[in-house]
């Protein structure tokens, strides 16, 4: 080998570059892997039979008609599973008594919710499968349902019978006990006295986190392992899950998640669906294909939020907050799913946010109910925890008379005073809270918009103005291996990544963070392109499948870059220092001597140098290398973060509120936000749109709805409203960056960020709007209907909630029409 | 999602879709633009036995400029009639409230004529339909008949065609020197208005001298404000002139409640609405 002798030049560093996403043209155009795209040899369908109650007895189910029908293989109730079946496990116990209905894959004699399925078609087409399930006939005794939150948790009608409670766990954080602050209680009585306190209660609704892609699993139970194709966000969970539940070992489980078209916690889960395709390749010895029907993904894929928000808040007369009380009840649904309780749990180190108050006290009731399961969903408890600080610091500021940012600013953690250790333990790295707001209020034009807030406001104006602030931060980077020990997790929070130097001088790296959207490919590829000095088209990113990325504990909050790409760094630093020594030989030169930058080893005080690629091939062909060096640059690293980190911002949104009919328009959103380093503003830009969106949807649009019966409502797109780019405006969105400490590359989650500062922003502006009239709240979603209401009564609002049948487009039952008329051919032309 | 299975029969002409629906019956449900009916079908909603799909009836795709009517064949599609020069310049309303229907891939697909005898209340072209007092022209197997706007819907997705008959043409009489509105109002730009008001007004010299409203979701039918167009002759064409008879926008109403509203809410927002719409019509 001869040593190169041209001086290369300094590459662009790729850190920092809006790249478009190298991911993006298989995932828009869909000619990519899906799990629904995939068709494996003499492959058979199944399809689903779910409960049309809440609650019922199953006293009898008919399968005869069903299992004669064309091409049914087979027709499965829960009767007929056995221990291989498995069961769907709950991760995370959040007390040591927490109340835990079982959960096999199929009920056998009773349904808790709507939508559970009850029995399993196996055909050889899904169409034949599909119609084969509405031949399945079951027999139910209907039971009365435990539906709303705060009547499941009296416990006056039992979502399991059996289990003479619907109260799940209670999870209690003390900051006395803790030893990390005083006593709340004392505080409280204080403040009654000389002070101020300020009790609210706050309805987080029942959101959905309607992925675009919904739920399909393929599983292929020929070769040494089995195979399970999931659009799953975590295939090494499922995999774990599979072999602690159904008896095959570990070793014979291949699991993995193709192109999986979002998920936002969504997929977040082990489900009924997957654990029923495992069994039934293995019974019939056959692969086997299930995909969801977006209505069944509604229906039955988890939910997220439900919670009723205690929150009681001491303050000094001056504004000085002394103490924080949370008293939450969290609907849990119909089991505890595999996060389950541990999401409001995720939020109980979040409701003191970014203000020191000296005494903090949370409780968290987990509660039992015949609808969905819930579990993460985008922000998964902090957006919750978010919502309530938020909110009554707005609250906070209208009892004492105070400007709400300038309050805020009286008790938030200044930035001379990082590292902070908050009342509830955590030790905050980095931040700059004064900075974020003053860019922000630059940039929204705050004093202009208080003015003609004020001038609306005297001219009696039919659209009034309103402003609403939040001042977020959230823990992100899941997590501290020893944190999450400590709260009873049942797994760690490291992350796994290998880093392969290919002969030609490619690159290939291999990340246990399975994306599913978000633009790994694309970021990470940049990473490693900057750190071994080679073209940004040379990395490939591989994932997502255990036989390739067999280590990994996947993607979700908020983790992947903070932790994935921290191990993807220290593999990448231990192949340059494999690499120094065989350089060193080839250049004839002391290890100690070779300097490694841009790409290249040169002999330090020389112009001596090899490319890292000219190094991978010789370390391939192991021609030339030093005494006992394995002919290998390939390493790998496996990273535990120390500490969680905390993105913040601050978070300003104009509203107007039309009077007369109660309707809400965005009018302007800014943010500035404080995510650290920032590896590619394109995919930042996109998650912070896309993370605003989903918060302001919250706070404006989104809701599952159930009726008293326990259906579903709001269960097609037609009453579940999720806005598109239609209904929103172009935000300004804004960084104020402080890197963080606890990782290389001083970076921050930013997946959760938009969508965890948002939703309080909006409801706090369309309430600023109209206190004028005596409003004091308006439950989410902030719908026209509930804001004129608000405005006609000049209370509290409609704290009711949503009621109403859906509409009537579809929905057979509206007045007996929308069916009974279409099939009775008045339909003529059809539309 | 998929439907239950069906026979499908594409008909080249107008007799031969009447001859398939004369043998089929109550069995067949026809297709048009299938912005409705294929949602139904995948959510097993229905199960007709036949679908009849008239999309190779290019007679029926047609528009035509008659001088002072424009003929409207009851398979154009929205985007087709938004495309027309003669609709945007003497039938403004109709072409705002299609302007206005969900989003382009349903307004490429979706037709006037499918939506009208689907009869969805909350659709957007019944108001319109109904406020520039088109005829319908049906056929059946006794020939063709034309039925007013105001005779034609007659429930919740139920009209005057009958179970052997096709709407083939909506005639509208051209409406220049009116003014018009569609005011819609959703939550999301993608959804059935909560509710609607299609507005048409003749104003001479400041005052009112006719008026035609249109409300959408007010009902189970497309409906129009009688008492307030009657009470519009003769007002001035302001904020004060209109409002009494506005305030009737919502009489004789029977609207539904769902997720978005409350009957006695639409009843407000008719109202309100239908006076934005008035004065918006009157001002253009």
């Amino acid at each position: 080998m001869t040593a190169t002798q041209e001086t290369s030049t300094e590459p662009a560093r790729e850190i920092g570059r809006d790249r478009r996403r190298k991911e993006d043209q298989r995932l828009i155009t869909g000619r990519t892997r899906w799990t629904d795209n995939i068709t494996l040899p003499g492959m058979l369908h199944m399809a689903m039979v779910r409960s049309p109650f809440a609650h019922a007895t199953i006293t009898a189910i008919d399968t005869t008609e069903a299992a004669a029908a064309p091409n049914v293989v087979a027709v499965y109730t829960g009767k007929d599973l056995d221990e291989s079946a498995g069961v769907l496990i709950n991760a995370w116990p959040i007390t040591p008594d927490q109340v835990t209905p079982a959960h096999p894959p199929l009920p056998t004699d009773r349904v808790s919710f709507a939508g559970e399925v009850v029995a399993v078609v196996v055909a050889r087409s899904a169409a034949e499968a599909r119609d084969a399930a509405e031949l399945v006939d079951v027999d139910y005794e209907e039971l009365p349902a435990a539906l709303d939150l705060k009547e499941a948790a009296a416990d006056t009608v039992l979502a399991h019978p059996d289990l003479g409670t619907n109260k799940s766990a209670l999870w209690v954080f003390d900051s006395q006990e803790a030893g990390t602050g005083g006593d709340v209680e004392e505080a409280i009585a204080k403040a009654r006295e000389s002070g101020v306190v300020v009790e609210r209660e706050f309805r987080q609704q029942r959101l959905i986190p309607a992925f675009m892609e919904p739920r399909s699993v393929v599983v292929d139970p020929t070769g040494e392992q089995m195979t399970m194709w999931s659009a799953t966000q975590i295939p090494h969970i499922v995999r774990f899950a599979l072999a602690a539940t159904t008896g095959v070992p570990e070793s014979k489980i291949r699991v993995i998640a193709p192109d999986v078209g979002g998920g936002f916690g969504g997929k977040l889960q082990v489900t009924p669906e997957e654990w029923m395709a495992w069994w039934v390749a293995r019974q019939l010895m056959k692969p086997v294909k299930y995909t969801e029907t977006r209505s069944e993904s509604l229906m039955a894929a988890h939910h997220g939020r439900d919670q009723w928000q205690k929150i009681t808040l001491a303050a000094e007369k001056d504004g000085t907050v002394t103490g924080l009380k949370v008293e939450l009840l969290a609907d849990l649904g119909s089991h505890v799913a595999i996060v389950g309780g541990g999401v409001p749990v995720l939020g109980a180190f979040m409701f003191n946010s970014i203000y020191k108050f000296p005494a903090y006290h949370f409780a968290c009731q987990t509660v039992l109910t015949n609808k969905a399961w819930t579990d993460a969903y985008r922000g998964a408890g902090r957006p919750e925890a978010t919502f309530a600080i938020e909110r009554i610091m707005d609250e906070l500021a209208l009892e004492l008379g105070r400007e709400p940012l300038e309050l805020r600013e009286q008790n938030w953690i200044r930035h001379d005073e990082f590292p902070f250790t908050t009342v509830a333990g955590l030790e905050y790295d980095s931040g700059n809270y004064e900075e974020a707001t003053r860019k922000a209020k630059e940039s929204f034009g705050y004093d202009a918009l208080r003015a003609e807030q004020q001038q609306r406001r005297e001219s009696g104006d039919p659209v009034q103005l309103g402003i609403g602030i939040s001042t977020f931060t959230e823990m992100c980077g899941l997590a501290p291996s020893r944190v999450l020990g400590s709260l009873d997790y049942g797994a760690g929070g490291w992350e796994h990544a290998s880093v392969r130097m290919l002969a030609t001088g490619k690159v290939e790296i291999v990340t246990g963070a399975s994306a599913h959207g978000q633009g790994h490919e694309t970021a990470f590829s940049q990473i490693v392109a900057d750190r071994l000095g080679v073209p940004f088209e040379d990395v490939e990113v591989l994932h997502g499948d255990t036989q390739i990325a067999s280590k990994g504990l996947d993607t979700y909050g908020s983790r992947s870059l903070v932790v994935g790409g921290e191990a993807l760094v220290k593999a990448t630093d231990k192949v340059i220092e494999k690499a120094k020594p065989i350089a060193a030989h080839l250049l004839e030169a002391d290890v100690s001597d070779i300097e490694f930058s841009a790409g290249r080893f040169s002999v330090k005080g020389t112009d001596q140098g090899l490319a890292m690629a000219e190094v991978a091939l010789a370390t391939f062909a192991a021609h030339n290398l030093p005494d006992g060096v394995e002919p290998s640059l390939d390493s790998d690293a496996t990273y535990d973060p120390i500490n969680f980190n905390y993105p913040h911002g601050t978070h300003l949104c104009a509203m107007e509120v039309d009077t007369e009919t109660g309707q809400v328009k965005m009018r302007k959103y800014t943010c500035v936000d404080d995510i650290g380093n920032v590896i590619n503003p394109l995919i930042v830009a996109g998650q912070m749109h896309g993370g605003l969106a989903q918060g302001i949807a919250q706070a404006l649009f989104e809701e599952a709805v159930y009726d008293d019966a326990g259906t579903l409502v709001s269960a097609s797109f037609v009453d579940y409203l999720v806005p598109t780019a239609a209904d929103l405006i172009s935000f300004d969105v804004g960084h104020n960056s402080t890197p963080s400490l606890t990782n290389t590359l001083g970076t921050k989650g930013v997946g959760e960020a938009g969508t965890i500062a948002s939703t309080p922003a909006v409801v706090n502006a369309v309430l600023d709007a109209i206190r004028q009239f005596g409003v004091t709240d308006i439950t989410m979603p902030c719908t026209p209907e509930r804001v004129w209401r608000a405005i006609q009564d000049g209370t509290a609002g409609a704290k009711d909630p949503t009621t109403g049948a859906a509409a009537a487009h579809f929905d057979p039952a509206t007045d007996g029409a929308g069916q009974s008329n279409i099939a009775d051919g008045t339909e003529g032309a059809g539309q | 999602m998929i439907p239950t299975q069906f026979d499908y029969v594409a008909p080249g002409s107008v007799d031969e879709a009447l001859a398939a629906l004369a043998q089929h019956g109550d069995d067949a449900k026809v297709l048009a633009g299938g912005q409705s009916l294929l949602p139904v079908l995948r959510m097993r909603l229905n199960a007709p036995e036949v679908v009849i799909d008239l999309g190779k009836i290019d007679a029926l795709r047609e528009i035509r400029d008659e001088g002072d009517t424009i003929t409207i064949g009851a398979m154009a599609t929205y985007q087709s009639i938004l495309d027309h020069t003669g609709i945007k310049g003497s039938l403004r309303l109709l072409h705002q409230a299609i302007s206005e229907v969900a989003d382009p891939q349903i307004r490429h697909r979706g037709t006037l004529g499918g939506a009208l005898v689907h009869a969805d209340p909350a659709g957007d072209c019944g108001a319109p339909t109904l406020a520039l007092e088109a005829d319908l022209v049906i056929q059946g197997p006794s020939g063709e008949r034309t039925v007013a706007a105001t005779d034609f819907f007659e429930d919740l997705f139920t009209t005057a065609v009958g179970d052997d008959e096709l709407l083939t043409a909506i005639r509208f009489r051209k409406h220049d020197g009116w003014g018009s509105h569609y005011e819609k109002f959703v939550r999301v730009a993608h959804q059935w208005p909560i509710v609607s008001i299609a507005a048409a007004v003749k104003v001479d010299g400041g005052t009112i001298s006719e008026a035609r409203i249109g409300l959408v979701n007010m009902g189970s039918t497309a409906l129009r404000a009688s008492a307030t167009e009657a009470a519009l002759v003769g007002a001035q064409a302001t904020a004060e002139g209109v409002a009494e008879a506005c305030a009737k926008a919502a009489d004789g109403t029977n609207p539904p409640s769902d997720l978005n509203g409350d009957a006695d809410y639409r009843r407000h927002l008719a109202t309100v609405l239908t006076k934005r719409a008035v004065l918006k019509a009157a001002g253009g």
